[in-house]
């Protein structure tokens, strides 16, 4: 097995940085629109962070089709989370920043959920909830048919989970033995409704996956060390057991601005001039 | 036209090795199946191309949304199922993860309308090609026979961009010519007439026929029109017909609502308002019988239509 890597202090208070600064460009784009869904966004950032900074192998540099199709797949199923994938996809390269003011507005290619027929690095369309997982699945059945080393990730939001379309779409990823396929299930507890377990149970989530014949791994999902081990693992993993691996990644609603955390309210609510300003305040640099 | 000696053929055997054909030619043809294999006949391209071909279960809703990921990667799914399922089970998948970003997935339902026969209105899509229709991005295909099918099939692999394809159940009288036939997305002239046009597609076409022969022995001409893509409609071939003949009868094995007749009615009124008969399932659902019982007991048949056109050319001359 591959010797997982460690960050070091300074590594670690970059990651932190950049994660305030995508916590903030979200933020803008949602208070700028006066729409969008930021609880959802802000769980999901760190998980984001690490997969694009560290994991996947992709560029938008890569500009031949031979390059392109060797990249590492995103699927962000939990497409209400358009936020947090823009805020990584503009922090890595893949379309201008001037574009992100015009979230969720007429025109604009930053529609409220996201579509690759207009976003550079938005692999299918997403926000139906419950599809992403089966589309994860054709894409990896298909790099397995081209022999194409490269990887799917697809995130999935825990609410999410209630659609029986991912039910199906586990029971496809094991029967074709997707070892090329990792799901992230942001477990924030926390839908529209209120607390996952009052609005529809989920538990025993980690049995449900291993039930379906899913390698699980549980962690942190704001702990830089955590999340990386756990990416490393589960490309691993899925090759030792010749199956799919799901990462559940416990995580907090609306993380990073104290009156955000852990509030169904801020589901899909934009911030006020006033709350904007003490939720920048709070995700001013270390 | 229809003779003795009019070959009869399955549409959906046609289905099946036209799938196969291509695959021979195109290795980036995949095909997903929904545990119906041997009635949709895809199990035709599963013997021949097994690591070309997905059996998803009974999980229509995955499987459409698995062709998604499929196309997104670069290959063209044909994903079939019933037409029922394929249309309406999945509808919301086929709406969000296919036709809205325009991905190169073949949606094909077999199955489609009352001649599902025995097994009931839950299982005859009467509403299909509404539902298919209201979709942007989307072409909406529905064949009247096994030739019509193959070169469908072909001509579906080769454009780019969401297709629906109908495919009937019952075995079919060959109205083509497979040496000559090619696929243009086009409305067709099967007989010239002049006092009535009748548009349709899939199995009531050749009933069509045979109500124009019945019509000439009464001393009318009608204009037999196959429109076998409803969607893009082909209007020039329609507007021209009916400019000549001032009425148009619609007649599908389908709901009157959304469907060919839908359709030419949005178009029509919109354009040349002429008097219109739609024929097919008035609003209601099927139920469980012998599929020529139910065209019977539904007024889909060549007989009824005789009358229903009787009766329109009397508002026509009004």
């Amino acid at each position: 097995m591959e010797q997982t890597k460690k960050f070091n202090e300074e590594e670690l208070r970059e990651l932190e940085t950049i994660s305030k600064n995508l916590k903030k460009r979200a933020l803008t784009m949602v208070y700028k629109a006066q729409s969008g869904h930021v609880g959802g966004a802000f769980s999901a950032i760190d998980l984001l962070l690490i997969l694009y900074k560290k994991i996947m192998k992709l560029s938008p540099e890569w500009k031949t089709d031979e390059e392109w199709q060797k990249r590492d797949r995103f699927i962000l199923s939990k497409g209400h989370a358009s936020a947090a994938l823009y805020s990584v996809l503009c922090e890595f390269g893949y379309f201008c920043p001037t574009e992100i003011s015009g979230f969720r507005q007429l025109g604009s290619k930053l529609q409220g959920h996201p579509n690759n027929e207009y976003v550079p690095g938005v692999e299918v369309p997403t926000g139906s909830l419950g599809q992403g997982l089966s589309m994860a699945n054709g894409i990896a059945l298909a790099l397995k048919l081209d022999k194409n080393p490269a990887k799917v990730f697809v995130l999935m939001g825990d609410g999410e989970l209630q659609e029986g379309q991912v039910w199906e779409a586990a029971m496809t990823s094991n029967h074709y033995k997707l070892d090329n396929l990792i799901g992230i299930v942001d477990r924030n507890r926390l839908q529209i409704d209120g607390d996952t377990e009052k609005v529809m149970g989920l538990e025993p989530l980690a049995d449900k996956w291993k039930a379906f014949g899913w390698e699980v791994i549980e962690i942190n999902g704001h702990d830089y060390q955590e999340i990386y081990k756990a990416y490393k693992r589960a490309s691993v993993l899925g090759s030792e057991k010749a199956s799919p691996v799901v990462i559940i990644a416990n995580t907090i609603k609306g993380k990073g601005v104290s009156f955000m955390e852990n509030n169904a309210g801020w589901h899909g609510k934009a911030p006020s001039e006033e709350e904007f300003n003490k939720a920048v305040t709070e995700l001013k640099s270390v | 036209m229809l003779t003795d000696k009019t070959k009869i053929s399955s549409l959906r055997v046609a289905y099946g090795e036209a799938i196969t054909e291509l695959g021979k030619e195109n290795a980036d043809i995949v095909v997903l199946e929904c545990d119906l294999s041997k009635s949709t006949q895809t199990i035709i391209f599963q013997k021949v191309f097994p690591e070309r071909f997905f059996n998803m279960g009974i999980a229509e809703q995955d499987a459409v949304s698995t062709a998604a990921g499929f196309a997104s990667a670069g290959k063209i799914p044909f994903i079939s199922t019933f037409a029922i399922f394929a249309s309406g089970r999945a509808w919301e998948q086929v709406r969000n993860s296919i036709a809205y970003p325009k991905f190169n997935v073949k949606v094909v339902g077999t199955h489609g309308g009352l001649t599902v026969g025995e097994d009931g209105a839950s299982h005859q899509a009467l509403e299909d090609i509404c539902l298919m229709r209201a979709l942007p991005n989307m072409t909406v295909i529905a064949p009247a026979d096994s030739i019509e099918v193959k070169a469908a099939v072909k001509f579906a692999a080769e454009y780019k961009g969401p297709v629906y394809l109908r495919i009937p159940r019952p075995n079919l009288p060959e109205l083509f010519d497979e040496t000559e036939y090619k696929f243009d997305m086009k409305a067709h002239i099967l007989r010239e007439g002049k006092d009535l046009t009748i548009a349709s597609y899939g199995e009531t076409v050749i009933e069509c026929l045979k109500c124009a022969e019945m019509l000439e022995q009464k001393g009318i001409s009608a204009e037999v029109i196959n429109v076998s893509t409803i969607k893009p409609l082909d209007e020039k071939t329609i507007l021209q017909s009916i400019q000549k003949t001032g009425a148009i009868m619609t007649v599908e094995n389908h709901s009157i609502i959304g469907g060919l007749g839908g359709a030419i009615c949005e178009f029509l009124s919109e354009t040349f308002p002429i008097p219109v008969k739609r024929i097919g399932v008035r609003d209601k659902f099927g139920q469980s019988g012998k599929a020529e019982d139910l065209m019977a007991k539904y007024g889909l048949t060549a007989e009824k239509f005789t009358d229903e056109a009787l009766n329109l050319i009397k508002i026509k001359n009004k």
